[in-house]
């Protein structure tokens, strides 16, 4: 089968509405087609990655362990935009710390996040062949 | 050209769902071809057999029905994920007996299947076409 590059663009907070949970669904499912496949985190879709999340007042399953299990899937680029986290007075240390090993480079532990800016995540975005927007 | 399509939005509720059926229709009528619709999160409701808008407004699920997008062997190509489904309350007859519920509601002209029906569509169109928020 062919490969393609594939981009999630995640706009979302987790628990708002069920676009974030449903996203990484795909992204799970998507990681058996051994396609080339990135992640995006834009707009209010960069809290979905925060640290320390803890959903025990609002009777949701916090699913947000699950973006660790991604580097083991080979799935390690995670793009976040720099605006969108300063607009949120955030910063990159406020982020889980998501990371794979790299077998290219004696399985060293590498971590998967890159935050952009909005222009350098634009030309990503045009070298992608399939973006799905959730 | 070769679409995919995906709608994630519920009928009536949200325009997605009309104006990615206006985007098939056209594209058929321009001799394209609708390989797959893939239906997710409340997008899932458009399949529904039970629906029944008053009769001076459009039926979105009729209207998805009548483009008749079936693969070679006439299986439905409207696909409905099946863990959106199921937590929606939308079951076929299968799904509803593996349960133990009575009752089924989706539309003969859909199908359920898994998300990789969706990944499969976007390695096997030449686009796929996100409609949605």
């Amino acid at each position: 089968m062919a490969t393609k590059k594939f981009m999630y663009l995640n706009r979302r907070s987790s628990f708002g509405t069920v676009y974030a949970i449903e996203s990484l669904e795909v992204v799970l499912i998507a990681a058996a087609f051994e396609q080339d496949v990135s992640l995006a985190f834009i707009d209010d879709g960069v809290y979905q990655i925060v640290e320390g999340q803890n959903t025990d007042g609002i009777g949701m399953k916090n699913f947000s362990k699950t973006f660790h299990a991604l580097g083991d899937y080979d799935i390690n680029k995670l793009y976040v935009s720099k605006e969108s986290l300063e607009e949120r007075g955030l910063s990159e240390s406020d982020l889980m710390p998501l990371v794979y090993e790299d077998e290219d480079d004696d399985w060293a532990e590498k971590t998967s996040i890159k935050v952009v800016t909005n222009d350098e995540l634009k030309a990503i975005m045009s070298e992608q062949d399939v973006c799905l927007s959730f | 050209m070769k679409f995919a399509i995906q709608v994630n939005e519920g009928p009536y509720q949200h325009q997605a769902s009309d104006t990615a059926f206006q985007f098939a229709k056209a594209a058929i009528e321009n001799g394209h071809e609708i390989m797959r619709v893939f239906f997710y999160h409340d997008g899932v409701n458009n399949a529904s057999s039970f629906t029944l808008p008053p009769q001076d407004d459009r039926h979105v699920v009729n209207n998805w029905a009548s483009l008749n997008i079936k693969d070679a062997d006439g299986e439905p190509e409207l696909v409905v994920c099946v863990a959106a489904a199921l937590r929606r309350g939308m079951l076929d007859e299968s799904e509803a007996n593996k349960n133990s519920i009575v009752g089924n509601n989706l539309h003969p002209a859909f199908r359920i299947s898994g998300l990789g029906q969706l990944i499969e569509a976007g390695i096997q169109s030449d686009r796929l076409v996100v409609f949605g928020d």
